[in-house]
This record gives structure tokens, sequence and C-alpha cells, in this order.
């Protein structure tokens, strides 16, 4: 009876997370003009439209940019952070930790207002590069977190024993240590894509004008109606956010399953 | 020509001291143990000389050149950890050939060498597969193989047999001292356990608390220690009080309560002076128990009664009383061991005994 109760009370509570979003998947395939029920009929209109509408277009292209550059900055700074933070007796190393993970506690729109407000102090006028700053600097801790919890596994032996045997520091790093962060570079920069291409508070507050991302697309075009396009471009996020994981965690089982073959 | 020479080199940590100022001299091909308990500082020495860590003080020297600011990858050293430290990405044959890279040889004379070497180490067929799917002893033969594979100046030994199994430690001890042998290399090999600094070395340097306390072959440490430490960490020795009373061509008279005057091997008490106060030094496994009555005319010996007895299988360990005394014995069994509270009469060969200066 009680077992019966936890697994009705557990579909209840998965229908309301995924529900909404069933919903936006199954009306963005829908004949009708409204992008609301009743369902009229199956079609890909509204992602033919969708590529039809050029300010969507430039805004995906925007959204692929900022998130590829934001997860290449992000995980390269954050995998020299981490190495520096674990593998280096540097002064005042907590502090500096926290600082770096402190964008993570902060809420996201004091942090955008609070880097706004520097920037017009400074007399800095908005731009894409800013932009891009400002989403590296609210990745970055995610990526810290993921590669120095990683890091902190790899023994230091095994890059001592690279380094007897002839390799220099810059060697062992790129034969041994990358290699070895692999899986946690890749979640990474994973992390840092899908969270930038994700945002929106410190998006709005840090974009240029006439510049849209994706979201900040999305939710101009609210304003005006609800049009089944956004049912389609909704579509469209979630097979990128969900999906470069997924591939993501295929490529990695393919590639360690190909090491269990050789042994 | 010395292949290692540490001139008065040291170790501080902020205000703790690693490491004393020591040195001491690898002759070429010679397998030199640093023996001694955790946090003596012998692993800091090792890493001194690896290049693992800048030393305090002092001059390192490699056949003859300074390597004290030579990183660790110019120095041409093959290392052997405790754990392995094997790369775990890579295949066994690229672990073994991983030295072979940074160094001019050609591809097919690289793959001649990792096989040679995997020959050596008794491993010819496992090139292919991947460090996880070897057992802990096969790792470290890889470990071995690719260190050596390099034709290193110096071979570093960090500790390579404590992570093994007992049976296991024992064959690969014997299997090192082959290998070693065979190809001559000069190796320091960083230990706590005396039996495999015993069973190894050509020169053992028993440190403690980053202070050398003796340096010199296994048999004389072993017999005819410098210090009370040296004594007590090569197997178990009983350390009676005493006054050294006389010395004589070829002998040192040393007077304890409990025996009287023993003449003690004048070579095996090197510091004793002439008169003042002394420490007799007896080895548990030279005290031999028998029943009273039965002891030896040649033999010093005593009463006492067996107070413990810890069998050990082949050997059993007693503490035993004489007077105020507690000694230990280690004996052989032959027939069936002593009992607790049993009557027995001690004894001991004089020529058995060392002595140290007193305090």
């Amino acid at each position: 009876m009680g077992w019966h109760l936890i697994r009705f009370w557990t579909v209840l509570v998965y229908l309301f997370m995924f529900l909404p979003i069933a919903v936006v998947v199954l009306l963005s395939f829908n004949a009708n003009q409204f992008g609301s029920f009743p369902m009229t009929g199956f079609s890909l209109r509204w992602f033919g439209e969708l590529f039809d509408n050029d300010a969507i277009l430039r805004a995906l292209r925007t959204s692929l940019t900022l998130g590829a550059l934001t997860a290449l900055i992000s995980t390269t700074l954050g995998v020299l952070a981490s190495l520096a933070l674990v593998r280096y007796d540097i002064p005042f190393r907590n502090t500096i930790s926290t600082i770096l993970i402190a964008p993570i506690l902060v809420p996201e729109v004091v942090l955008a207002v609070a880097l706004l407000l520097f920037l017009q102090f400074l007399g800095i006028h908005k731009s894409f590069t800013l932009l891009l700053f400002g989403h590296v600097i609210f990745t970055l801790p995610f990526v810290i977190l993921v590669v120095q919890a990683r890091l902190v596994g790899i023994r230091r032996d095994v890059e001592e024993a690279a380094m007897s045997l002839g390799a220099s520091p810059i060697q062992t790093f790129f034969t041994i240590t990358l290699p070895l962060l692999m899986p946690a570079v890749a979640a990474g920069a994973l992390f840092a894509f899908t969270i930038s291409f994700d945002d929106i508070t410190g998006t709005l507050f840090w974009k240029p004008g006439g510049v849209e991302t994706v979201p900040t697309q999305i939710f101009a075009m609210l304003r005006n109606s609800i049009s089944p396009e956004i049912n389609a471009l909704g579509t469209l996020m979630i097979l990128i956010t969900a999906g470069l994981p997924l591939i993501g965690l295929a490529i990695s089982r393919k590639l360690a399953m190909r090491r269990d073959r050789a042994e | 020509m010395s292949a290692v020479t540490l001139s008065n080199i040291s170790k501080t940590f902020g205000s703790f001291t690693a490491v004393e100022p020591m040195s001491l001299d690898v002759p070429e091909g010679q397998f030199v143990t640093l023996l001694g308990p955790s946090g003596c500082g012998k692993t800091t020495t090792l890493r001194m000389i690896a290049g693992l860590l800048d030393p305090s003080g002092g001059e390192i020297t490699i056949k003859g050149r300074r390597v004290n600011d030579l990183p660790i990858h110019k120095r041409n050293l093959g290392i052997v950890f405790q754990n392995y430290a094997l790369f775990p990405h890579k295949t066994i044959a690229d672990n073994v050939g991983f030295g072979l890279r940074y160094r001019n040889v050609s591809k097919d004379d690289a793959a001649r060498r990792v096989r040679e070497a995997l020959e050596l180490v008794q491993l010819p067929h496992v090139g292919d597969r991947y460090p996880s799917a070897l057992s802990g002893g096969q790792q470290q033969r890889i470990a071995l193989a690719r260190a050596i594979v390099i034709e290193p100046d110096v071979l570093l030994l960090d500790e390579p047999l404590s992570a093994l199994d007992a049976n296991l430690r024992e064959d690969m001890r014997v299997e090192l001292k082959r290998i070693q042998h065979r190809i001559g290399v000069t190796s320091i090999f960083v230990t706590h356990d005396q039996a495999e600094a015993l069973a190894m070395s050509d020169q053992i340097v028993v440190m403690s608390d980053g202070r050398v306390e003796q340096v010199g072959p296994p048999e004389e440490v072993y017999n005819a220690p410098a210090s009370e430490f040296v004594a007590n960490f090569l197997g178990a020795s009983n350390i009676l009080p005493g006054q050294c009373i006389r010395r004589e061509a070829g002998t040192v008279a040393v007077d304890t309560p409990l025996f009287g005057t023993v003449p003690v091997p004048a070579e095996k008490a090197p510091n004793v002076p002439g008169t003042g106060p002394a420490k007799l030094v007896l080895r548990a496994e030279k005290l031999q128990l028998v029943q009273t009555g039965q002891t030896d005319p040649d033999q010093m010996n005593i009463e006492a009664v067996v107070e413990t007895v810890d069998y050990q299988g082949q050997a059993v360990r007693y503490f035993v009383r004489a007077g105020d005394t507690q000694l230990q014995a280690i004996n052989m069994i032959d027939t069936r061991p002593f009992a607790e509270g049993d009557n027995v009469s001690i004894q001991f060969k004089p020529r058995d005994c060392a002595a140290l200066p007193g305090t």
C-alpha cells in the first residue's frame, strides 16, 4: 500500500517537472497558427519559419558563438587555476579559491548589476567582448569545481615519474596530466557552454544594443505574442542543451569501451 | 669513481629540520640503502637526489657533475615509486618506452629496447595491455622496466616493495637484486624494512630524526651497531648499562651488574673509551635459553625465569627476568619451547656482544 502511494507521488512529481516541456515539444509540431491547444494536425511549418526568421538565426549564431567562446576561455582558465590551486603552494590559496567559486553563491542579478555599474564607473561601453567576459565569470566556478575534483585524484607521482624519464614540466602536462584530466575538462566545457547558452539574467544586463541571444530573443518575442515559433525554438534549445551532453557521454563511453577491448 | 656524492646536504621546512647536513659517497654500481623509521628523512634525501626537492644547503653531484640546479628531467635518473606510478592511459609498451621518446632513439631501436626490458622483468607478453589489467607485483616490474630502459646514471627506489603482499615482497626482493646485479646500475634504495636492507645492500645508511646514525656494509651495521638506535632498529637487542674497565689489544672488558665482566671484541666497540661508562649490547637471537644445569662451559650464563612466550612458528621470542632485569631472547625451536614460569639458564658468547659508549 505504502509503496503504491510513493509510486503515485513519484509519477506526479515527474509529470509536474516534465509535462510543460513535453507540451512545448508537442505544440512545436502543431499545425494550428496559435501556439496553444488544440492540436489541429502534425506540421514542421514552425521549424521552417524559424529558419526563415533572420532575427532568430542571428540570435542562434550569437548564442552558439558566445557559448563556444565561453566554454573555450572558461575551460582554459579553469584548468590553469585548478593546477595552480592544487599543484602549487601559492599564498592565500583558500582565499583565491573562495573568490573564484563565489560567483555561484552570489545571486546572478546582483552580479549582473555589479558588473554593469563597475563598467559604467570605468567608462567602458557595453560590447560583445564584455558580455563574453561576464559569461566567463560565472561559468568559471563550475569548471574549476569539476576540474579540481579530478586533479586531486591524479597522483603526483605519476607526473614525477614522467619528469624523471625526461619529460619537461610542459611536456608532462600535455602527455600525462591533460589526458588524465580530459573527462573533467570535457565536462567543464559542456557545463560552461550550456550555462552560457541558457543564460538570460546576466545577458539582459550586459548585452549591447542590437545583440540578441536565443533566450533574450525569445523573451523579446514573448512581449508581443506567444508565437508557435517559440515552441519550435524551445524544442531546438532542448535538443542542443540536452543533446550535447548526451553526445559527449556517448563518445566517452565509446572511448572507454575501445580501451577495455584492448585489455 | 663515485656515481653519487652528497656533501653536507640538508633540508629544512620552515623551522623543522627534515635532514641535518649529511654526506655520502655512493660508488659506481653499488646498491646503497637508506634505512630508517618513517619521518627519519630517508625519503626527503632521495627526493633531493632525484631533484624533486631543493636541498636547503650542500651539494649533490652525479657522475662528477653538480646537479643542484639541474631540473629532474635533465638528470637521467630512473625512479621506482612505492605505488608504481604507471601511466594509466598508456599501454605497457608505451609506459616502458616513454623515457625513450625524450632521448634520440629511433623507433626500431626503442621497440627493441622495450622488448628487452620486458624480457628482463619476465613479462614479455603484456606490451599491449593497460596497467589496470596487471597485478600489483606485475605493475611494479613494469615500473622497474620503465626506469631501467633509459639506462639511467642512478636508479632510485622509493620503498618499491612496501605496497606488495608479504610473500610477493620476498620474491620481488630477490628479483630486484638479480636485475640490479645483471645490469650493474648504481642504486639507492629507501626502506623502513631492516630485512630488505640487510638482504639487498652493499652499504646501509641508517637514519633517525634526520641524522645519519651509521654507514656500513650490512654485517658491520648488524654486528657492530654504532648507536643504541641502530642496535634496536636492526633486530632486537638487550642494552645493559655498565662500566668499561680495560681496553687491551683485541678486547674491551665491560663490567655489568648482571653478567660481571664481559670481554667484548675490540672491533665491536670502536667508540668505547678505555675506562668510563659503557653499554653492553647483546642481540636477542644471540641469547640462548637452556635447561638449568645444561649450560655450555664456553659460554657465560646466569639463571632466569621465563615471563612471556611469543610463539612465532620456526622461532620463539622469550622475555625472561634475571634479577631486576628483563631480557629478550629469540631462539629457534628445537624440540619444545619453554613455558611461562620455567626456571632456565640463559647463555651467550662474549664475542657475540658489542659495546657502546655510555652516558
